[in-house]
């Protein structure tokens, strides 16, 4: 059958032997390494008999709190890739000097620089911003799970459906070779003929389904679900950066999806929207890009916003400093993201009138930031604070961001920008912020939520070893590249001219080493807490003496959270019940209902995933066959009843004596 | 000081079912006027009855927000009062957000178009 060259093409459409990478060693290696680590992976969960379990308690599930984990198990493992390709940029570009062309040709560098992006914004924050956000805030709010439970197990798959494409493109065919956002004129047809702008749009496409869906379960869930007497003004601050965070994705997840679609239109059917001519304008894709985009960016920051907020109070021992103002300033934040989308493109050719009003609206966004920045040193004012590693981070955070949130008024100035734009030093900008306020607000948030998830606290050993790494790694790493973009040095450059400028990538590769030892350590602390669960345990399920209702439950929280529903006083609501002297129901449990799992989300994203892999590749056989499958699924799915299910009285009964067996047996 | 709210689902809790679904009347009133204000704009183009495309331009988009209208309250039942005024300030977040990116999506393309589009026929380049 493969001598038909008209049937193999029908059958396997682009995907040829050639579009396997075999004459990359590097990707052949790799290959071979995630291939023996998979079998591995896979082989273990047979011989130990795990796929039921994983089926049953995990994959199916629509406990948000399973959810939750998954979604940062997926956040740390593309991690591990997007930051694979991070050190392999900082090597190529400490190396290509006097010369050497370095070790990665052209073809293979675009990509890197490509998928960094893509992984690092899509398949890495988003999911472990998104995991917390899940964990948490039902939690917060006194609720049983989100809204829409099925809904939110078939967000995380399609979120993974995603991560899936990315990670195919690396073995077969390629990835996009335009940078992280695919500005046409480059990722039109003519100048990307290959499939890798087509992974990178089906990649965000279905990715982008997942967290839009997911952003409405979790508006609905903080609407609808709080516990009784939880106003507005009595929610905790994650819960309200949440709330703005998930409204900025309903609102403006669609017009990626829509510029994205377009894009497609222009690639696959030949309608001229963004090409060079017939009537097309790029500069309307890069327009409608960081319409998204910038929204974007807050979506990433504010729930951090909300970590430092619990975190500070936390452990300075001080109700929250100007809790109104950090509303106000979340909503007045989350309004002006939307006013600034200009600034990425000062140099497109605006005129003053344009860039004026988008340079100033994008400086006045540092009014409310810096009013939260008051409001966190003002709750450590005279509080008793106490180091411990959630801490650390969020004094890290507030050293770094505010470097990275000055060098981005500088940038707000256009002419200032006409000289920086595309520099290095935006790179190290962005990074800046990202990094510093990001991944650190994670780092935090993880070290601060990890007993409530697992019932034990994490090493602080390991975790202060991560920290340091980290800390110390990023300032190596990134302030070169302000030096060098100062200088006038390029972002995306492969090969360099000027030897003087080699000592500057050498110390940021050196960063980027140490920040390698930061992730090692953070992996091994991990570990390190697993095996030493019993000596970190924690029994009260309030290890930090915490403010927020999850603190009210056991840790590992139990599936239904809380056996009765908490009544809210205070916008420190167990604060509040601990300091009027609360005590635990011990009797008079009821049934309770919960939804049930339900595989149909996991099998709808695979199928979406390969509708997307058949797009890609032209196999419109495989593309229509899963169209339908998917149709068909969906559909049957409406017909299953068998929605809910009651967890016996007896049981929480069961569950909750033990817990109270334990408290008594801790004082 | 203990809670007190009774076990329930959770889709059910603090859930309301406040929101009006609608009468036979309010659909086919709803109906008729979709319907009317689809037909004008179609005869407005048809039988050419401003005989300026601009001003058909302008008020076809005028009825097309019209027929927005309509659907929101005759099929959407959406008033200031359903769900806690929720429906309202949703509707409220929308039309910002839509204003501002059409507006200024508007203005953009406009400088850019006067600014970076070349003046000059590209065919009769040399």
């Amino acid at each position: 059958m493969f001598d038909d060259p008209n049937l193999t093409k029908a059958i396997f459409g682009r995907l040829t032997w050639e579009s396997l990478p075999l004459h990359e060693p590097i990707v052949v290696a790799t290959f071979a390494a995630v291939a023996l680590g998979g079998a591995v992976l896979l082989g273990a969960i047979t011989y130990f008999r795990l796929w039921g379990y994983l089926w049953r308690e995990w994959f199916t599930t629509v406990d948000h709190k399973k959810i939750g984990i998954m979604y940062m198990v997926l956040g740390i493992v593309m991690l591990l890739r997007g930051f694979a390709d991070a050190i392999m940029m900082r090597l190529q570009q400490a190396i290509a000097f006097n010369g050497s062309e370095g070790y990665l040709n052209a073809h293979h560098y675009d990509q890197i620089f490509t998928a960094h992006g893509v992984i690092m914004i899509f398949f890495v924050a988003m999911p472990l911003v998104t995991g917390l956000m899940n964990y948490v805030v039902p939690l917060q709010i006194g609720a049983r799970d989100v809204s829409f439970p099925f809904l939110n197990n078939f967000s995380f798959w399609m979120t993974v459906g995603g991560a899936v494409l990315v990670m195919v493109s690396l073995f077969v065919g390629e990835f996009a070779r335009t940078g992280w956002l695919a500005y046409p004129p480059l990722s039109n047809i003519g100048y990307s003929p290959d499939v890798g702008v087509d992974y990178y749009i089906w990649a965000l496409q279905v990715a982008g389904v997942g967290t839009t869906l997911s952003g409405i379960n979790l508006i609905c869930t903080i609407v609808k679900l709080r516990a009784p007497g939880m106003t507005m003004m009595k929610m905790p601050v994650f819960t309200w950066t949440s709330l703005c965070t998930n409204v900025l994705i309903v609102a403006s997840f669609p017009v990626l999806t829509a510029v994205l679609a377009l894009l497609s239109l222009d690639r696959y059917v030949g309608t001229n929207f963004f090409t060079n001519d017939f009537g097309g304008n790029p500069m309307m894709y890069v327009n409608l890009i960081w319409i998204w985009g910038h929204p974007e960016v807050y979506i990433l920051i504010l729930p951090l916003f909300g970590v430092f907020s619990e975190v500070t109070a936390t452990f300075s021992g001080k109700r929250l400093f100007g809790y109104t103002s950090m509303v106000y300033a979340t909503v007045v934040i989350t309004i002006l993201s939307y006013l600034v989308w200009l600034h990425h493109f000062f140099t497109m050719g605006s005129g003053a009138s344009v860039n004026s009003f988008f340079g100033i609206t994008t400086m006045i966004i540092s009014i409310p930031t810096g009013a939260k920045m008051f409001n966190w040193l003002f709750t450590m004012y005279r509080g008793r604070i106490r180091f411990e590693l959630p801490m650390m981070w969020t004094v890290a955070f507030m050293l770094t961001f505010v470097v990275g949130g000055m060098t981005g008024v500088l940038l707000a100035v256009p002419p200032a920008d006409f000289v920086l734009h595309n520099s290095l030093f935006l790179v190290a900008h962005f990074h800046n912020v990202i990094i510093g306020g990001v991944l650190f607000g994670l780092f935090a948030g993880i070290a601060y939520w990890f007993p409530k998830a697992f019932g034990f606290k994490l090493d602080p050993f390991w975790g202060k070893l991560s920290f340091w790494f980290w800390v110390v790694g990023f300032w190596f790493a990134f302030m070169p590249l302000y030096v060098l973009g100062l200088m006038g040095v390029t972002r995306r450059l492969r090969v360099f001219d000027d030897p003087s400028l080699q000592i500057w990538f050498v110390i940021a590769g050196f960063g980027a080493v140490l920040i390698l030892l930061g992730i090692a350590a953070f992996l091994v602390q991990i570990a390190v807490s697993v095996r030493r669960r019993e000596a970190l345990r924690d029994t009260t399920g309030d290890p930090w003496d915490g403010r927020t209702l999850e603190w009210a439950t056991a840790s590992p929280p139990p599936d239904y959270n809380f056996a009765f529903t908490p009544v809210v006083h205070d916008n420190d609501a167990w604060w509040d019940m601990k300091r009027r002297g609360y005590r635990r129901p011990v009797s008079g449990f009821g049934a309770i209902r919960m939804p049930s799992n339900t595989g149909a989300g996991i099998i709808l994203a695979a199928l979406s995933t390969a509708l997307g892999f058949g797009l890609i590749w032209y196999m419109w056989w495989l593309a229509a066959l899963s169209f339908a499958a998917l149709l068909a699924v969906a559909i049957g799915h409406t017909f299953n009843y068998h929605r809910e299910f009651d967890i016996p009285a007896g049981d929480v009964e069961h569950a909750e004596t033990a817990r109270t067996r334990r408290l008594a047996a801790e004082a | 000081m203990t809670a007190h709210a009774s076990p329930s689902s959770p889709a059910a809790a603090g859930h309301s079912e406040d929101h009006g679904h609608g009468s036979l009347r309010g659909y086919l009133i709803g109906f008729g006027l979709s319907v009317l204000l689809t037909a004008i704009p179609f005869w407005l183009v048809m039988g050419d009855a401003l005989g300026s495309k601009l001003v058909t331009a302008i008020t076809i988009m005028v009825l097309a927000a019209a027929q927005i209208v309509v659907h929101m309250i005759y099929f959407l039942h959406m008033n200031a009062r359903a769900e806690e005024g929720w429906t309202m300030m949703a509707l409220i977040f929308t039309i910002i957000m839509v204003v501002i990116a059409l507006s200024g999506s508007l203005w953009v393309m406009y400088h850019l178009n006067t600014n970076m589009m070349p003046l000059h026929d590209m065919s009769r380049m040399p």
